[in-house]
């Protein structure tokens, strides 16, 4: 379960008009009670996506042949740089505050995830997907990997007024 | 020792926990270590084969293991390994198609001009909405040229012809032998003998007499592919051998034409489009010819005879798409079909950047030696060569057998051709299996090889005189030779 309020989906999907056609990509900050995650923040990363070979033929999907992808650009792929995520760890481990999971917008396409997406998945993070179609935001879902890495699951979530945002924040501060 | 420090999304295969103290002096052993503590772990962490999955990154302090010695990083107590994930992912089709455009310019098409006569014999196109009358224009206006009218070229002319291509090029040298006749539909019985060119135009012209024919009755060189190439719109490649299938590309580059690519063997098939204006060309594909030899042509191998008239049938598919502009063509794809399983299955290509001839650094700007290039100039120069005193005449073998002496011949073809056609009293090595068993042949004795032609036997002979033997005989044109010249019941295949 993940609760998130209307202006964190909104940056979500602003974003992913704003990058239209090409992919966007950030990530879910925030805290974690048990099974529960709450977003405090939603932080804009850059998609360093660049096509390579290596990159295809390491997530080639069952039945894909090589090069199928070849020239599948950012319009397509989202890749967030290992250093970039490697300093979000490390701020993890300063603030406290934890990485509850990752946005990507899919352009012009719906709002499912795809093989790349499964293959690339880790564990337990929250993947929001925005679908864009022509330029505007459309659905918008989310979904957590499976133990077996086989499939996803829709993950449930629940929208938060931004002055229970607040509220529970204080909560925690003053806990 | 090191303390690994696991993120959020991989505590709970580690006991809940961000960090761990882990014994071992590299990071793999580290890895190791931690992999045995926690098998659950493991598998978020290594692949079947036991390598890191490629979404795991590892960190020793703030430095990729990548930049420093991958696994074998040594670590030390006070250093910290993060084990950060890939973040990637995205939707999974492709980018939509560009729309097609046709060869032929809309002026052309619109000068062409169609008799009543040859509106009738088109109509089943000409309802069509994707070609009508506009597209049957286009047709007659073109000019596509076809490299070989053997198993690919032979279907392939008589559907364009059919179809209405304005204008079709055959280059082929080669007169009709018995055995083309299994596939190469466009010639008869009758035939036997003639010029392919001659009986393909008479095809041709019984199929659709409003269909030019133009013949290159010349070998395709680089010596005259530029000017038999430069008026046509498409080229098609019906070519059955390295050398001319590298030449086909490289004219087809440097003219900014369309190839439209076929290959047979056996059971399976090959088609693509190359164009190097538009996506990628045979170079990209296969930068090198294999070594001569390696992969046997159709004669070596035997091909099934409906097979050069499928994929031909693609290759004139694709070319009539190409000269209306409709539909997806086969450029940056390649098809692969079979006939046993019945399966085509498709490899997406791409444009090679380093490709010599269409890539960024182009280093071929004119024709080559193809020949040299396929390395078989080489072959011919220094082939299996056999001394003349090394050789035995069909004739001198018959003598020899008649006067009774006791002969070995070796037959070095494989079993399913001696049980097609065998000269008596020989016994069968295939040539792949002639060094393992020289054990069973007396280096004391003459020992005579023979093959169908006498390639193969000589290659044969050269391999037992590498193990030493000495008293060797080539059998000179093979069972071929003995059905011409000693006995025509034993047939020819």
């Amino acid at each position: 379960m993940i609760r998130l309020s209307e202006a964190h989906l909104d940056a979500i999907r602003t974003h992913g008009a704003a990058t239209f056609p090409n992919e966007c990509c950030g990530v879910l900050l925030g805290d974690v009670e048990g099974d529960h995650k709450t977003v405090r923040e939603v932080r804009a990363l850059a998609n360093v996506f660049e096509p390579s070979a290596e990159f295809e033929t390491s997530v080639l999907p069952a039945g894909a042949e090589p090069g199928e992808m070849a020239e599948v650009g950012q319009e397509r792929r989202y890749f967030v740089s290992p250093q970039e995520m490697f300093a979000l760890m490390q701020e993890e481990r300063r603030t406290k505050r934890k990485i509850l999971g990752f946005y990507h917008s899919h352009p012009n396409h719906p709002a499912r995830p795809s093989a790349y997406d499964r293959e690339w998945a880790s564990p337990w993070y929250t993947y929001i997907i925005v679908s864009v179609m022509d330029g505007r935001p459309a659905d918008l879902t989310a979904w957590q990997l499976d133990e077996d890495r086989k499939a996803f699951s829709a993950e449930t979530w629940e929208i938060l007024q931004s002055n229970e945002v607040d509220i529970e924040a204080r909560r925690r501060e003053e806990r | 020792m090191a303390r690994v420090l696991i993120p959020t999304a991989l505590q709970q295969f580690a006991g809940g926990t961000d960090e761990l103290d882990i014994a071992g002096a590299t990071v793999q052993e580290v890895l190791d270590g931690l992999s045995a503590q926690y098998p659950e772990l493991k598998k978020h962490l290594f692949n079947e084969k036991g390598e890191l999955r490629h979404f795991v990154n590892v960190y020793k302090g703030s430095e990729d293991i990548r930049t420093l010695e991958d696994m074998a990083t040594t670590v030390g107590d006070d250093d910290e390994l993060s084990i950060v994930p890939s973040i990637a992912g995205g939707a999974g089709a492709p980018k939509p198609l560009p729309e097609p455009v046709s060869v032929i310019s809309d002026e052309r098409g619109a000068n062409a001009e169609l008799s009543n006569d040859e509106i009738l014999r088109y109509s089943r196109h000409l309802i069509l909405p994707e070609v009508n009358l506009e597209g049957q224009k286009r047709l007659k206006a073109a000019k596509v040229l076809c490299i070989g009218a053997g198993g690919l070229g032979s279907p392939l002319v008589l559907y364009l012809a059919a179809a209405g291509v304005g204008t079709i090029g055959i280059v082929d040298f080669d007169t009709v032998d018995m055995t083309n006749l299994q596939r190469q539909i466009i010639h008869g019985t009758k035939d036997v003998g003639r010029l392919k060119m001659e009986s393909a135009k008479e095809s041709l012209r019984d199929i659709n007499p409003y269909v030019e024919v133009i013949g290159f009755e010349e070998q395709f060189s680089s010596e005259n592919a530029m000017s038999i190439v430069k008026d046509f719109d498409i080229v098609i490649d019906g070519t059955d051998n390295f050398p001319t299938r590298y030449l086909t590309n490289d004219v087809c580059v440097l003219l900014g034409k369309p190839n439209v690519y076929g290959s047979i063997f056996r059971f399976e098939g090959q088609a693509s489009v190359f164009w190097a204006e538009k996506g990628p060309c045979y170079r990209c594909l296969y930068p090198e010819p294999p070594p001569p030899g390696l992969v046997p042509s159709c004669a070596e191998g035997g091909v099934l005879g409906v097979l050069p008239g499928i994929v031909g049938c693609i290759q004139a598919n694709e070319a009539i798409k190409l000269i209306l502009g409709i539909g997806n063509p086969l450029i940056g794809r390649l098809l692969l079909f079979n006939a046993l399983k019945m399966q085509f299955r498709e490899l997406k290509l791409q444009k090679d950047p380093s490709c010599p001839i269409c890539g960024t650094n182009r280093t071929i700007t004119e024709l080559i030696d193809y020949q040299e290039f396929c390395g078989i100039r080489g072959e011919e120069a220094a082939p299996q060569a056999v001394e003349a005193t090394e050789e035995i005449t069909v004739k001198e073998l018959k003598a020899r057998m008649d006067r009774g002496e006791a002969l070995t011949v070796i037959d070095v073809r494989e079993p399913y051709e001696y049980a097609i056609a065998r000269i008596p009293g020989t016994k069968l090595i295939p040539l792949g299996q002639i060094e393992e068993r020289s054990g069973e042949l007396d280096p004391n004795t003459e020992i005579i090889l023979q093959c169908r032609t006498g390639k193969r036997s000589a290659d044969a002979l050269n391999r037992l005189k590498a193990k030493g033997f000495t008293r060797l005989k080539n059998l000179v044109g093979g069972v071929a030779a003995w059905s011409d010249e000693i006995d025509p019941t034993v047939p020819k295949y």
